[in-house]
């Protein structure tokens, strides 16, 4: 096969742009700094999350996905995301009374998937709730942090800044979710960001990435092509302890009033 | 972490297991309501003119301010980084009602109590300053702050400005400790410390915790110098911690009559914890012990008369036992609020280890501190008004010396 000089000099110039762009972007990527990221503008997003209970099969994978790529430190006691199984028994689902309190469980976090525990098909009702950090719009964490270490960025994710977080732990008091850990290794806080370094450069966050059912969906509510729209329009949500009014924006479709 | 499972009962959110404040954090507040009563104790005697008191002025200005000094050691040692702590003051987070602590501290050591100890002995240090040999001359003309002038105008300027600073204390010392009420209280997420009514409650216990704590320093030093107690003085402290507590005692039986008759969603799992995990540091040592006894004693100082020696005894007995029923309230919120899942739905154990950094070890020397230094601060400031050569030239020969400095 034989190349002419000027397909070669039209392939070598594309191999060569693109070879430079990639390392480039490579470099954003390794550096993990998403204010470098190039193209990302942050006053044209407003990120939110669609959870769809209906779809969720407690798999774990969102769980593990999590851990992997935000290097969340190992033991069952530490989570940026987890998923929670409810099982509530028969007599419950048919005359639910104010003192009932459903059966929880989150063994490791769900990252391995539930034991087949409960009996099947004697009229109960189970179901998971995948958990992160709702990116309230009024965040309690926010309001209380005596050094502004945690904050919310412009495109609506509520971040940490490890290198100003002075540890006093009133943030993890303050969060009605239980979504703050201290890391062992940093002595400062952490939390879901929502994947901050990879949504700001057009990806995905893991957990929805490896969801094998899409049951969570990243969403930009500023964009008004974006299929959370849609979403939201034609299923009814709920966000987790709207009392608490902390602007949550994690959506949830068909959660159980039972979930807490 | 893995040691905590085996104390966990039903669900708990998995990043809920650990305990974030621990036995350090029972200690702030309890130290800084000893800071307050203490020094609203001593101004009764400054702004109300309630001479009875007097004898204590200067032992409850100096143990608010041995209590003071160790007040944010607490919390410098539970911080993940206590080296960043200064970007509390450099640039607070208007928002956080914790970020606010710093100035409220420094206002209060500095504006108020400094200057009011100051005031207070600055005849002394004049006097000490002339007649003092060595280096403690040195450090009473140091303290001066090259101000020898005690001319009869001279102290009255003092006088006046010592009480106006008094009348802006006792809002201070308020602030400062209704403020710690507040650090708990605007939690929404947590419906033990979750209450309008937490501030006023921890201003009462201090109050409470202040009065008590003078009463027993001031028995140690009376004995401790061969002094003689002055009983009109221990019988006006011991009618304003009995009323104080009974404010006090009202205002949580509040809470928990509020509580219960309104019974929101976290009821369920708050009473399970208090007949449960807190029995016997909120119903034994708290109510039983802490409060409703040393009630029944105060209140019987006050129903019958007794001999000097029964109202000395039930006097420190009370005392005592106040003190343990604070710490045990200051107990019961701190760790109490953290025992319970946010989601209703599970329980959790406080381990407390001994000798590590947030352990009982470190507790106990701060607990132990500000006694030391208190020591220290008697030294330098005898706290008793009639050896006090500057202010009372006509004091009590009869009475021992007080020890050079």
């Amino acid at each position: 096969m034989s190349v002419d000089r000027r397909q070669f000099l039209a392939d070598a110039t594309k191999f060569l742009l693109l070879t430079g762009a990639a390392g480039q972007a490579w470099a954003f990527v390794a550096e993990g700094r998403p204010q470098d990221a190039p193209d990302y503008d942050i006053a044209r997003h407003w990120w939110a999350m669609f959870i769809d209970i209906e779809k969720c099969i407690g798999c774990g994978r969102c769980v593990e996905a999590c851990k992997i790529e935000n290097d969340v430190p190992d033991e069952p006691f530490y989570f940026r995301t987890w998923v929670e199984r409810y099982y509530i028994p028969a007599r419950d689902v048919t005359s639910p009374r104010a003192e009932d309190h459903p059966k929880v469980d989150s063994p490791d976090g769900g990252r391995h998937g539930f034991p087949d525990i409960y009996p099947k098909e004697d009229g109960s009702k189970s179901f998971f709730v995948p958990k992160l950090c709702n990116q309230c719009a009024h965040s309690p964490c926010v309001q209380v942090c005596p050094v502004g270490a945690t904050f919310e960025s412009p495109d609506g994710v509520v971040l940490v800044d490890k290198d100003y977080c002075i540890g006093c732990r009133y943030c993890v008091q303050a969060c009605p979710y239980g979504c703050r850990f201290i890391d062992p290794r940093t002595n400062t806080v952490d939390k879901c960001s929502l994947c901050y370094h990879r949504i700001t450069k057009g990806l995905t966050t893991a957990c929805c990435e490896v969801c094998p059912t899409g049951a969570r969906q990243l969403g930009d509510l500023r964009n008004p092509a974006d299929p959370i729209h849609e979403l939201l329009r034609t299923h009814k949500v709920q966000v987790l302890k709207p009392n608490m009014a902390t602007g949550s924006k994690v959506y949830y479709n068909g959660l159980d009033a039972s979930v807490r | 972490m893995h040691n905590l499972l085996p104390g966990v009962e039903g669900f708990m959110y998995p990043n809920e297991m650990e305990l974030q404040w621990s036995v350090l954090i029972v200690l702030y507040p309890f130290i800084t309501g000893l800071v307050a009563g203490a020094f609203i104790l001593a101004s009764l005697e400054r702004v109300f003119n309630l001479e009875a008191v007097r004898p204590t002025y200067r032992l409850a200005l100096l143990t608010a301010l041995a209590f003071l000094i160790v007040a944010p050691l607490p919390l410098q040692l539970h911080l993940g980084h206590p080296e960043r702590s200064i970007e509390m003051f450099l640039t607070p987070h208007k928002t956080s009602a914790m970020a606010m602590f710093g100035f409220v501290y420094l206002w209060y050591l500095l504006a108020v109590l400094v200057i009011e100890i100051w005031l207070e002995y600055r005849p002394y240090i004049v006097a000490r300053a002339q007649s003092a040999a060595g280096w403690s001359r040195w450090f009473y003309r140091a303290a001066t702050l090259g101000s020898y002038n005690l001319s009869p105008r001279a102290l009255r300027i003092d006088d006046r400005i010592g009480r106006l600073i008094t009348v802006v204390g006792i809002p201070s010392a308020f602030l400062l400790h209704g403020y710690v009420g507040f650090i708990f209280g605007s939690i929404k997420a947590n419906p033990w410390w979750s209450t309008p009514l937490m501030p006023i409650v921890f201003l009462f216990s201090a109050i409470v915790s202040g009065i008590a704590a003078v009463l027993l320093i001031y028995f140690v030093y009376c004995l401790a110098r061969g002094i003689p107690l002055d009983m009109p003085c221990l019988d006006a402290m011991g009618k304003f911690l009995f009323y104080a507590f009974l404010v006090d005692f009202g205002l949580e039986m509040l809470d928990l009559v509020h509580r219960n008759y309104e019974a929101d969603e976290s009821l369920k799992t708050l009473s399970f914890m208090v007949e449960t995990r807190l029995f016997g540091s909120q119903i034994v040592l708290q109510i039983i012990v802490g409060t409703l006894a040393p009630l029944l004693l105060l209140g019987l100082t006050q129903l019958l008369s007794l001999t000097e020696a029964a109202r000395k005894g039930l006097y420190a007995t009370a005392g005592a036992l106040t003190l343990i029923g604070i710490f045990a309230m200051r107990w019961n919120v701190v760790i109490g609020g953290q025992l319970f899942s946010k989601s209703f739905l599970g329980y959790t154990t406080y381990k407390m280890e001994f000798a590590t950094r947030e352990g009982l070890l470190p507790a106990l020397v701060l607990i132990v501190l500000p006694f030391l230094i208190l020591w220290a601060l008697v030294r330098i400031f005898p706290p008793m008004l009639e050896y006090d050569p500057g202010r009372k030239p006509e004091a009590n020969p009869a009475l021992p010396a007080e020890p050079e400095a």
